[in-house]
């Protein structure tokens, strides 16, 4: 069993990086014309930590895309102590939003996946078939009839509003039926069934460490995909201290935008809105590994 | 004779015993492991979908509550000019975006395919790293870069003694709009086009390499067919997300009243129906309506996409 299951990951990795000569002619023309397109996507980034330092007088009087004096400690107190720190909420709030949908939603697929890859079982294939063209429903045309339905059951205005709608994950589950009935051996199974384990033990202690990987992706998916929720929380949320941070952060943008009394908030919203990214960006570059092999998986074998 | 044709029915119906025991067993396994998502999916996507579907054949009258209306609403859909008008906006919205999107992501993952580059990790991570951003952060942010207070475009534009462009006038803010997506999810596409270009086994063109082809030619003949699959998705996905576009335009009213108005595109529009003017019947047809045309140009995308593949 162990031989099988040895021979089948190296088969697959492999697979994984075909052997290839590439050309070793390395164009520098080229990689100067791809550094002129790289600017187009880093500059954006680079004016939103630049305008982070500054204070607000300084947004105006000073030119966008360089430094002037360092404001960056100041807006950031402005930040986590404007409206009794509600921002401190808002990132908590995301947070959770975040790995309850993301974990939740992936552990859902990943059971939902195995079952229909390696099962033949009566409406299977027609459950399956239904997930699939669920892919195409316009999420925003089923927030409106969800909505009224969490209103009348008294759910709006709570967590479980945000959580609960983001638990499904149709695309989750093709991906990781794909996944499964590559990374799952059938003969892996049957030998488990012929030493008498039962279905669950095969699934939880055997078949699971394999899923691993496309668990994975599918939760970095669900997580980027709670993370940048807009309109669920928008319809569904009332209290500012629920909301996850676009919903806060476009609000405050209104306000500052609106001139609402005194206070000029640009510096806020835009150092705001820099906190915002970070944890995101930060786990892209650390996750690499997992989101480069990841998002490719589906489409590959679509 | 009799007993031994006694003896050999017996295992045998004792295995056939075993077998739908465990067949048995697997059914109620795979329907333990499907199940949590399917009573999920049946109360989050299906009831939903079945209600908006009930709710848009009835009507709130001012006199004697809610009346059924049969296709009332759907007719009034097909002739208000607000949803059409959003319907025909984000139909140029996706003749435009989509394919400087698309086409854009494909180059970029060829150039990474051909392993000409220099840098090619940090070049791979750069253009992607606008996918980390949030399209809410995204729109904030574009939206002070577009700005005439302090945006950097502006800036310049008066240093050089030139009239400041305004990105959000009427006319451009929808190309102002599709620059943002473009930059938000170039990157995205790129990544699975080059994850689906890594996989195609090198022996498709080695050959070809050692007749000596041009890497645009290996590229046309041989790597973009090998990625359909890769392409057809992100063309799918692309079509699904300009339909429902809702955060940037949403967001850039805020700053652009005058450009954009609560109809700008028909989910903003069903937005305004169901929580500004209550009227949640007429903004589940929509809805519902706008679920059919996202289906409808989905199947017509994938019928193209099948047939070209025939008659290649």
């Amino acid at each position: 069993m162990t031989a099988t299951l040895a021979d089948q990951v190296a088969a697959r990795s492999n697979a994984g990086s075909p052997q290839r000569r590439r050309r070793s002619g390395k164009s520098t023309l080229l990689t100067v014309v791809m550094l002129l397109c790289l600017v187009y996507f880093l500059l954006p980034i680079f004016w939103l930590v630049v305008a982070s330092t500054k204070a607000n007088e300084d947004l105006f009087s000073s030119f966008g895309l360089w430094f002037s004096n360092m404001n960056l400690a100041e807006n950031l107190h402005n930040v986590f102590t404007f409206q009794d720190g509600v921002f401190g909420h808002w990132m908590i709030n995301s947070l959770m939003y975040a790995i309850a949908s993301g974990f939740g939603a992936s552990a859902l697929a990943t059971a939902a996946g195995y079952a229909f890859a390696k099962y033949r079982f009566p409406g299977g294939n027609a459950m399956f078939t239904i997930v699939l063209g669920a892919v195409m429903i316009p999420m925003t045309a089923l927030a409106i009839p969800t909505y009224l339905l969490f209103a009348g059951a008294n759910l709006t205005n709570t967590v479980w509003a945000v959580i609960l709608p983001s638990l499904v994950s149709p695309f989750g589950v093709y991906l990781m039926r794909v996944y499964a009935a590559d990374a799952v051996p059938d003969s892996l199974i049957e030998a488990a069934r012929v030493d008498g384990a039962g279905e669950m033990r095969i699934f939880l202690q055997i078949v699971l460490r394999l899923l691993v990987p496309g668990s994975i992706t599918v939760l970095l998916f669900t997580l980027v995909a709670s993370w940048n929720n807009y309109f669920l929380p928008l319809i569904m949320l009332n209290s500012p201290e629920l909301f996850p941070l676009p919903v806060g952060l476009a609000q405050w943008q209104a306000a500052s935008a609106a001139g609402s009394g005194s206070q000029a908030l640009f510096s806020t919203v835009i150092t705001g809105s820099l906190v915002s990214v970070l944890p995101l960006m930060a786990a892209f570059l650390f996750l690499q590994r997992y989101w480069q092999s990841g998002l490719g998986s589906g489409a590959v074998k679509a | 004779m009799r007993a031994e044709t006694l003896t050999q029915e017996a295992p045998l119906r004792q295995h056939k015993k075993k077998v739908n025991i465990a067949k048995r067993r697997q059914y109620a396994a795979a329907y333990a492991l499907s199940m949590p998502f399917m009573v999920m999916f049946a109360l989050m996507i299906a009831v939903p979908l079945f209600y908006a579907g009930y709710l848009s054949f009835f009507k709130k009258q001012l006199i004697g509550g809610v009346s059924f209306v049969g296709m009332d609403n759907y007719v009034r859909a097909l002739t208000d000019p607000s949803f059409l008008g959003g319907v025909g906006r984000m139909a140029l919205f996706l003749v435009i975006q989509v394919p400087i999107m698309l086409g854009l992501s494909l180059l970029f993952a060829l150039i990474l395919d051909s392993g000409m580059l220099r840098l090619q990790r940090f070049i791979r991570l750069g253009v992607f790293l606008p996918y980390a951003i949030p399209s809410v952060i995204a729109t904030l942010m574009w939206g002070y870069l577009y700005g005439k207070d302090f945006g950097p475009f502006a800036q310049l534009a008066k240093a050089l003694g030139l009239p400041a462009p305004d990105f959000l006038a009427g006319g451009n803010v929808l190309f102002s709009i599709m620059n943002i997506v473009t930059w938000g999810f170039v990157g995205y596409n790129m990544i699975v086009m080059y994850a689906a270009l890594r996989s195609i086994p090198a022996e498709l063109y080695e050959a070809a390499r050692v007749d000596g082809a041009s890497e645009w030619r290996l590229a046309w003949s041989i790597k973009i067919p090998a990625i359909r699959g890769a392409l057809l998705l992100t063309t799918i996905f692309s079509v699904i997300g300009s339909f429902q576009l809702f955060n940037e335009p949403n967001l850039l009213r805020v700053i652009a009243p005058a450009a954009i108005g609560q109809d700008y595109t028909p989910n903003m529009y069903a937005f305004q129906l169901s929580f500004v003017n209550q009227d949640s019947n007429y903004a589940a047809a929509i809805a519902f309506l706008l679920g059919i045309v996202i289906m409808a140009v989905s199947y017509v995308v994938q019928l193209t996409a099948n047939r070209k593949e025939r008659a290649s």
